[in-house]
């Protein structure tokens, strides 16, 4: 225990500390040429003016932590349940994280199934590896943002619009991972195990089930912590081009077009938070399903 | 329709032609040649699709369409190309690399700043560092150095954390050996360190190229002057040139690919010799 305290959490704290020092000092030139700009010609401007004035700007270049944590306070409400939208566009920051939380999830989904159908067509067949592989790694040179576009525009016609393409978008980055991983782990079992199995005569399904499956499950769960992370950033990255009205990228754009800095932080930091969020959630039902089904961590395992 | 049944027929033929040459192709012509045909079929059967369905050019151009396009508007795409990925992406994603190699290098001389950042790196890795790029765009100004800014902030962080673990990747027995033969610190960084962080760097070097496109053209969304690849697709989708648009995306799939190749080229002489690289 004092061991992780001292090896762990001080050197990060210290950084964390060190970094909110950095961003204070920053915020003082950073945001100086405003004040400058109030104050009357050839006005000196005493340093103390100087610090209290940058750091309670309206619409700093700079906003400080004090500020986006309360920006994230005031707007983290759950007033738009029963509250009718007033100004147009509902305010409440749960309210669009949820929504981006709704296409993260169905693009992880999606990209879930596609990841592990790939994977098991390739591990099962040397065409599908051949011809598929050399592709499924090219599709992630391509930047997603250049197709997302193109993908809202020909789900349209399909009668898919809203949430669906969101989720297509966001599948493309998150099944990569995936694949990766399953199509390793696939491949990790042991030989001398394989060859057990087919000295107890063991069908191609129980060899899947009993063998190959157990033993990719250590690698697709940190493929699938990728493919989570990689999702949400294809979530808030669909958000732009596709003329979304709620999600926090679609926020992110309304207010970088006003330039209202404050809400602008506290809507990465939601984002920050939200990704924060389904990782640890995630490591946590990680090792709760390792536990049941008897294994050690994956990191464990490879050490 | 009869050029739908083709489509069916095509993909049926030329999946049978790719069964065999798996089979029959020794394994180096089959790993170039199968991909290459299974990609050609793709095109030609949505080239067939288009046209024997009458699909509108609003929703989806002919891939011949894309090409011609492509050949015809050259002049443009390269000045966006110039604009975007030269100057943006490839300048942030050289100065995003540099500077985590080299906090890297300090965090290796420093157990301290290694488990401090570590845990901080990965986490941040994990955020959708993306969001930032209106910010950059608030501070940097409309032309390229704002693409820039926002690819060095999406680039430092993974390659940190792989820089970072390359550079402790050595084992306690080598550097023994170091010490025994009295080696200065600079002749174990470079004879040892580094050799051994070399298949981690180039690892996070491959992580960052698509992110570094990502972040370039994100951030001409938020606002550009008028050109570049992000702009033109804005533009484009709004006038209906869909061709235009699918013209930059296969410029932006050509050189997101080719800048990968050349990495795996990097990659297979300076990492000749470790295991993932042996056939």
């Amino acid at each position: 225990m004092i061991r992780w305290l001292s090896q762990t959490v001080v050197p990060v704290v210290t950084i964390l500390v060190a970094l909110v020092a950095i961003w204070y000092a920053a915020a003082i030139p950073m945001n100086s040429a405003r004040t400058y700009m109030m104050a009357p010609d050839d006005a000196e401007i005493p340093f103390s003016e100087l610090v209290t004035d940058t750091w309670s700007q309206k619409k700093p270049q700079l906003p400080l932590p004090h500020q986006i944590v309360a920006e994230v306070k005031k707007q983290a409400t759950f007033s738009w349940i029963w509250k009718e939208k007033r100004r147009g566009y509902k305010r409440s920051l749960i309210y669009h994280t949820w929504v981006t939380l709704s296409s993260t999830l169905l693009g992880f989904a999606l990209g879930l199934v596609l990841g592990v159908s790939l994977s098991l067509a390739i591990v099962y067949s040397r065409v599908m590896d051949l011809s598929v592989m050399p592709w499924v790694i090219t599709s992630q040179t391509i930047p997603i943002i250049a197709i997302a576009p193109m993908i809202i525009v020909l789900m349209a016609p399909l009668g898919f619009t809203g949430l669906m393409p969101k989720g297509v978008i966001s599948m493309y980055l998150s099944y990569f991972p995936i694949v990766i991983g399953m199509t390793k782990g696939l491949r990790s079992s042991d030989p001398i195990l394989e060859d057990q199995m087919k000295t107890w005569s063991a069908t191609a399904f129980q060899t899947f089930w009993l063998l190959r499956l157990p033993s990719a499950l250590p690698f697709l769960f940190p493929a699938m912590k990728i493919g989570l992370a990689a999702a949400l950033v294809g979530a808030v990255v669909a958000e732009l081009p596709s003329g979304a009205r709620a999600g926090l990228g679609a926020r992110l754009l309304v207010f970088s077009y006003r330039s209202e800095t404050i809400p602008m932080w506290a809507n990465l930091i939601a984002a920050a938070i939200l990704a924060g969020l389904l990782v640890v959630s995630f490591s946590l039902l990680e090792r709760a399903l390792n536990r049941r089904l008897g294994f050690r961590n994956a990191a464990e395992a490879s050490s | 329709m009869t050029l739908a049944i083709a489509a069916i027929v095509v993909w049926i033929g030329l999946w049978a032609l790719n069964v065999m040459l798996a089979r029959w192709l020794p394994e180096r012509q089959a790993r170039i040649v199968v991909p290459i045909v299974f990609g050609l079929t793709l095109v030609l059967v949505v080239e067939l699709l288009v046209t024997g369905l009458k699909v509108p050019f609003v929703i989806l151009p002919k891939p011949s369409e894309m090409v011609a396009r492509l050949f015809t508007s050259l002049p443009m795409l390269w000045e966006d190309f110039a604009q975007t990925i030269l100057k943006g992406a490839l300048t942030g994603y050289i100065m995003g690399c540099a500077a985590a190699l080299f906090v890297a290098f300090l965090a290796s001389r420093s157990d301290f700043l290694r488990r401090g950042l570590l845990p901080l790196g990965n986490f941040v890795a994990a955020l959708p560092v993306v969001g930032l790029a209106p910010i950059m765009v608030m501070w940097f100004g409309f032309g390229w150095e704002s693409k820039a800014a926002i690819v060095v902030s999406m680039c430092f962080f993974p390659m940190l954390v792989n820089s970072v673990q390359g550079l402790a990747a050595t084992s306690a027995i080598e550097r023994d050996l170091f010490k025994t033969y009295a080696a200065t610190p600079v002749q174990q960084l470079s004879l040892l360190r580094l050799p051994a962080a070399m298949p981690f760097i180039l690892n996070g070097l491959k992580v960052c190229t698509p992110l570094a496109l990502i972040g370039a053209i994100v951030a001409e969304f938020f606002g550009s002057p008028f050109l570049g690849m992000g702009f033109r697709i804005k533009t484009s989708v709004g006038t209906l040139s869909l061709d235009l648009v699918w013209a930059e995306i296969i410029v932006a799939a050509l050189a997101g690919t080719g800048f990968f190749g050349l990495l795996l080229i990097v990659e297979r002489s300076l990492t000749f010799w470790h295991p993932s690289q042996r056939r």
